[in-house]
């Protein structure tokens, strides 16, 4: 992974970002990486910026201060809210292609990975919110990003599928060699199989790998002791360690 | 059999619900409907000003509902009103400031129930030639950014996130709904040209379930109510705009009865 660093040039970077919005930061000074093969999540109380920090690298938003490069134009979003018109008929077949042509059996293929392809042919208004969620992931993961952006992919999907859907968002990282940079509550998720951690509170309040962040004196005040301990439960092992400025050393 | 300007008028009534079904699908999908009657409504100044300035009418009208709908997106980032307090401005000031002029300018002689309601006495061959050949621009452009306007009319977000300009594409389509009300606004009329664009494809969805399905029966439901109401209009001597509305209007409710039966036929043949 480090000589991947070395030769990739990052998929985005993100210098000193910030939002200004009516007399406030929504999030100001975020720096950071993401690099193809790995995983960086935001995590954060509401209202603390991570969709927004989202939505300056999809170029959505603008910043008000500070840069951010894009190297990559095959992106792919999964939104936290996207509320269909009803007088729209809409299918999910036809919304899998909304953005690119994508053939009828591979609509079909990245639907079975999320376990909808059943619905194939339901009109999206008539789906509940977890099976929404499925579709989404799915319609991104067909595209075959460099780049995959998930605002909180699985929300109100339900439990059993929210452990397969995490563990599908971990293997397409390794199949279509994309950067993934999720946004979630799910802490759990979030120590045991991201590379590197975001915390944001408007500011980055501290970085690092999973296990340096559940660590961090800031983490634990934002998401009290508990959320702390949670790291050790679903702690994994590394055969590599990653330092608080995100690069990795054997 | 028909005298010949009733054949213009069928001419010129199909060529527009050509038209109309595809762009009032989306302006339904969109929930521009407020929208379209704005540009109509200030389509009453376009005319006033073509013939005051000797233009053609619907080169006005074009201009007049093109300003109009810039003006309104420059409102939008100026003040802090929205969208359905400045249409209403921008809707009855145009109005206003039409109906003002024709007052004033005694030596026009305009024939505002014409203007109102479509006059398919009016229809010439330079008409049938701009509408066929405006629509068929329209509707080109219409195809090549059919698929950047459909992605930012699902998610403006979604779509921008992944390349598909939606701010082009609006743009773009604002400029299309001004065609589209130039070049029907002497047949249909200013008050009732949002009907012809919101009730066929209101009507085509209750039995669509796809969005190419619904502007086609939007097409094929406007085709009706304009040959049915042109009929109607003669056998009855009734305004031709008004008549179409009303035809439509009962393609509606019919449609009301059809939809579930072919809602479930079609999934099951799926």
């Amino acid at each position: 992974m480090q000589q991947n660093k070395i030769k990739n040039n990052p998929l985005v970077k993100l210098e000193n970002a910030g939002v200004y919005r009516d007399t406030r930061w929504l999030v100001r000074g975020v720096s950071f990486e993401l690099y193809r093969n790995n995983i960086v999540t935001l995590i954060g109380p509401n209202g603390s910026g991570k969709t927004t920090t989202g939505k300056l690298i999809l170029n959505i938003l603008e910043p008000d201060e500070g840069r951010i490069s894009l190297n990559t134009n095959r992106i792919a979003y999964v939104p936290q809210k996207l509320s269909i018109n009803s007088t729209v008929p809409l299918r999910v077949s036809d919304f899998m292609s909304l953005t690119e042509h994508i053939s009828q059996s591979k609509i079909i293929e990245k639907l079975k990975l999320t376990g909808v392809e059943k619905l194939y042919n339901n009109n999206l208004i008539d789906l509940s919110g977890g099976e929404f969620q499925r579709v989404l992931l799915a319609r991104a993961i067909a595209k075959n990003p460099d780049l995959l952006i998930l605002d909180e992919p699985v929300q109100g999907v339900d439990f059993q599928g929210e452990i397969k859907l995490y563990k599908l968002i971990k293997e397409i990282l390794d199949e279509i060699n994309c950067g993934i940079l999720l946004i979630s509550h799910d802490l759990h998720f979030v120590m045991s199989s991201t590379d590197h951690v975001i915390c944001l509170n408007n500011h980055v309040c501290c970085s690092g790998s999973p296990r340096d962040v559940a660590q961090n004196s800031s983490y634990i005040e934002l998401f009290g002791e508990q959320a702390a301990s949670t790291f050790s439960v679903y702690s994994h092992h590394h055969d590599h360690l990653h330092n608080q400025d995100g690069s990795i050393s054997k | 059999m028909f005298d010949d300007f009733f054949i213009r008028a069928l001419i010129a009534g199909v060529g527009i619900a050509i038209v109309t079904g595809p762009i009032g699908c989306f302006v339904v999908w969109r929930r521009l409907a407020y929208y379209g009657d704005t540009l109509a409504h200030s389509g009453l100044l376009g005319v006033t000003l073509g013939y005051v300035l000797g233009f053609n009418m619907s080169f006005t009208v074009f201009v007049i509902s093109a300003i109009v709908a810039f003006l309104l997106l420059f409102l939008q980032k100026r003040t802090k009103l929205t969208g359905d307090a400045l249409l209403g401005l921008l809707a009855h000031s145009s109005l206003a400031i039409g109906l003002v002029i024709i007052a004033v300018l005694t030596s026009i002689r305009i024939d505002l129930m014409g203007l109102l309601f479509g006059d398919i006495l009016s229809v010439s061959t330079n008409d049938i030639m701009l509408i066929w050949g405006g629509g068929s621009v329209i509707l080109l452009i219409l195809f090549f950014i059919w698929k950047y306007l459909f992605a930012g009319t699902i998610d403006y977000d979604l779509a921008k996130a992944e390349g598909m300009n939606p701010d082009v594409s609006n743009y773009i389509f604002t400029i299309l709904i001004a065609g589209i009300i130039a070049i029907s606004i002497k047949m249909i009329g200013v008050l009732l040209i949002t009907g012809l664009l919101l009730i066929p494809p209101a009507m085509s969805r209750n039995f669509s379930i796809s969005p190419k399905e619904m502007v086609i029966f939007s097409i094929i439901g406007g085709v009706m109510s304009v040959v049915i109401g042109l009929f109607g209009s003669l056998e009855f001597n009734t305004p031709s705009g008004p008549t179409i509305i009303v035809v439509s209007m009962l393609l509606f409710i019919l449609s009301l009865f059809f939809k579930r039966g072919y809602n479930n036929l079609r999934i099951k043949q799926i």
